[in-house]
Parts: C-alpha cells; sequence; structure tokens
C-alpha cells in the first residue's frame, strides 16, 4: 500500500450517542482524490454504517457540503492531496446546521427562508406564458448572472457567524438568491421580497463578515449582494424622503421599502 | 458538584436531532472571524480619537493655556499608550473598510462593472489628500 492519509470523522448516532464524537479512519492518499471519494472508500471498504449526503460528483447538485478542518467545503471538490502534510484531516457536517447523523444535516429551516423570499419570477402584468417567452438582453443577463450560480449548498450558512447566533436571520443563500430575482428584468416581485428582505432578520442582520463569499463554491458574492442591497434600500429610503411622488417608482425598481 | 450528563440533547418536536451550541468563543478559533471582530472592536476607537480631536478643538478654543495643559495630559505614557493602540484600530478599520467598498457598490460604466480597485482607490486618493492638506495647515500654521 502507498501513502495514505488520516481522517477524523465526526459521527453522530442518534439512537446510541449523546453528542457527536471522532472516529479515525486511514484512507490511501490518491492524488486524484477529493474527500468524498475518501468517504466513499470508509463506506466500502471500512465501516458501511457511515453516514452522509452526496450526489454528483462535480459541484454541481451542492449536497455534499462538510466542514473540513474547521472550512466549510464541497467534498466532491476538495482535494486530499492539499491536506498530504497534515497529519489529520478532521471532516465534520456543516455547521450551524442539526446534526441528524454522521454528516448529514437538517436543511428544513434553510428551505424555509429559501421559500420565504419567493426565489421565483414574480409577473402578474405582460403577456401570458402561452404567447411567447420574456426576451433580454445579454446586459440584463448579465445584471444578475453571478447570483444564478448558487447551488444551495450552505456552505455559505455554515461560514456565516449570524446565521448562528441568531436563528432568524434568513442567510447569505436565500437573500442572494432573492437579489437574483431583484435584478432579473423579467420580475417584477422586489417589492414583495422587500418585506422579508429590508427587516431586522434580512439584509440588516448582516454584519459583513464576509465569509459567506470566500467560501462560495460558485463565486457567488452573497455579501456583496446583500451590501448592494443594503445600499440600494438606503438610497430608496433617502430619495423617497426628499421626493415621495418617486418613491413608488423607486421602490418597484429596487424593492426597497421606505417604512 | 455538577454531575456529568449523558442524555441526548432532546428538543420539543425533533428529539433525535443533534443541536451544537455556538460557543461565546467562536470567534477565537479563526483568523477570518477575529479579525471581523477587531474590525467590529475598532469602531471604539475610532469614537475614542473623534472625542479626543473634539477636546483638542476646544481647548484651542479655550486659548493657550488651557491648550499646554491639555498637551500636557497628552504626553502621560498611559495617553500615549492609548493613543497608538488608537492609531493601529483607526488604520486597521480604514482600510478594512475601504477594502470592502468595491463588494457594497457594484459601480457600472457604459453597462459593464469596473474593476474593484477602481471603486477602492478613490477613497485611498481622498484619504491621503485630505490628510496631507490638514498636516500642511498644521505644520505652516
Amino acid at each position: 500500500m502507498g501513502e495514505s492519509i488520516v481522517l477524523e470523522i465526526a459521527r453522530y448516532s442518534p439512537e446510541r450517542d449523546a453528542e457527536p464524537h471522532l472516529e479515525t479512519y486511514e484512507v490511501p492518499l490518491r492524488k486524484e482524490w477529493v474527500v468524498l471519494d475518501a468517504l466513499n472508500h470508509i463506506k466500502d471498504k471500512i465501516d458501511g454504517s457511515l453516514t452522509y449526503r452526496w450526489s454528483c460528483r462535480m459541484g454541481i447538485c451542492g449536497s455534499c457540503g462538510v466542514m473540513v478542518n474547521g472550512e466549510p467545503k464541497l467534498g466532491c471538490a476538495t482535494f486530499l492531496s492539499s491536506y498530504a502534510g497534515r497529519k489529520r484531516v478532521r471532516v465534520e457536517p456543516l455547521r450551524y446546521f442539526p446534526i441528524v447523523r454522521d454528516l448529514v444535516t437538517e436543511l428544513g429551516d434553510f428551505l424555509a427562508k429559501l421559500k420565504k423570499v419567493k426565489p421565483w419570477l414574480i409577473r402578474t402584468d405582460g403577456p401570458l406564458l402561452r404567447e411567447g417567452e420574456y426576451l433580454q438582453t445579454p446586459e440584463q443577463l448579465d445584471d444578475y448572472r453571478q447570483l444564478s450560480m448558487c447551488i444551495n449548498c450552505t456552505l455559505c450558512y455554515s461560514a456565516c457567524p449570524v446565521v448562528g447566533l441568531d436563528a432568524l436571520f434568513v442567510g447569505p443563500a436565500a437573500i442572494a438568491l432573492a437579489q437574483r430575482y431583484n435584478k432579473d428584468s423579467r420580475d417584477r416581485g422586489a417589492k414583495e421580497r422587500t418585506l422579508i428582505l429590508a427587516h431586522p432578520d434580512g439584509i440588516w442582520g448582516c454584519t459583513f463578515v464576509g465569509e459567506c463569499t470566500r467560501v462560495c463554491p460558485q463565486h457567488v458574492d452573497p455579501a456583496g449582494a446583500i451590501q448592494q442591497y443594503k445600499v440600494g434600500s438606503a438610497l430608496a429610503w433617502f430619495e423617497g424622503l426628499i421626493m415621495p411622488k418617486k418613491r413608488r417608482k423607486t421602490e418597484d425598481r429596487h424593492g426597497a421599502a421606505a417604512d | 458538584m455538577q454531575q456529568p450528563t449523558k442524555v441526548p440533547h432532546y428538543t420539543k418536536y425533533h428529539p433525535r436531532w443533534f443541536r451544537p451550541r455556538v460557543s461565546v468563543y467562536w470567534w477565537l478559533g479563526q483568523w477570518q472571524y477575529l479579525r471581523f471582530i477587531l474590525r467590529e472592536l475598532s469602531s471604539v476607537f475610532v469614537a475614542l480619537t473623534v472625542i479626543m480631536t473634539l477636546l483638542e478643538l476646544r481647548a484651542v478654543v479655550q486659548g493657550p493655556v488651557a491648550y499646554a495643559r491639555f498637551q500636557h495630559q497628552l504626553a502621560k505614557p498611559g495617553v500615549i499608550l492609548i493613543s497608538l493602540i488608537s492609531l493601529f484600530f483607526v488604520l486597521f478599520h480604514t482600510i478594512t473598510w475601504f477594502n470592502l467598498t468595491p463588494r457594497a457598490m457594484a459601480v457600472k460604466v457604459a453597462g459593464k462593472r469596473i474593476p474593484e480597485w477602481l471603486v477602492a482607490a478613490p477613497n485611498y486618493l481622498i484619504w491621503i489628500v485630505v490628510s496631507g492638506a490638514i498636516s500642511l495647515l498644521i505644520l505652516r500654521g
């Protein structure tokens, strides 16, 4: 057997354990192996009871997020060779989420928050769908393209201390996704989303730690989206204060409530 | 003596989920979080610097005797130490926030977002120009 590496994996069995504990496994250190390959190796060859989520193995589905040495990472995009110099690599479930078993976290709260920001095109005016598609220029697409890359992997939630400290905080991915639709020229739902976003549990809950952007595997920049919404919201409030007639127009454009 | 508990952290509706508690010292674990806390803490020293400047202005208005007394107070070792710490935090506050400006402002020219450094650079430029002008004013005066 060639080189190997030791993985410390957090294990939690709800039937047996009071709290998670670490178990160590030695796996081959292969150049092309990622953390997910190591987990699959352990499940296939060493301990079949190890529980974790995975699906696409190519950074698209966003289901294999774990903490690797304290950093939120996609298991399928984190090469073991990056940790070759370390004695041990610690793999734990994503931080700030309830743990169901081993590396599997409960995402119900995240999904409920996601739904709350209405991440879909809201359009009550204009032609019906059967009459044709809404056309968009490349510039209009560029406005939200980066934000549309989110794969809901929740790494940003695990990187955000506000998520851990304030259970009501809507969170980076949900706000970024709301902004993805707010910035979409086909959407007319900015005002509806304002009720959730321009709120102490929405954008104003964010303290701009900036870690959500750093850990995002898709380079979505949720922190930037939130700060830009804050600026837009504050400007709309100020605009409404000095030019009340223009207020309605601005709210429709930025989705920023003055109240 | 408190008995060690082996009872699972049951919750009302989902008794089987384990809900880890966030430590009070969560910010000490990683440099990024410590840096964030230091950035937040720097606001205290920014406020302190503003108060010191206002007190200095008041001393100037009150006349040479009051200003000499104020300068004497400033020369005390404790005040010098606090001033040095304040200087570090004010610089830290300024630089970190200037560097974050491009993230909060997506400036577009001719439909395209301009590079981040172009958004941050004017902040530094204005900072240098204003500091230079004030220094010139004080040194000449």
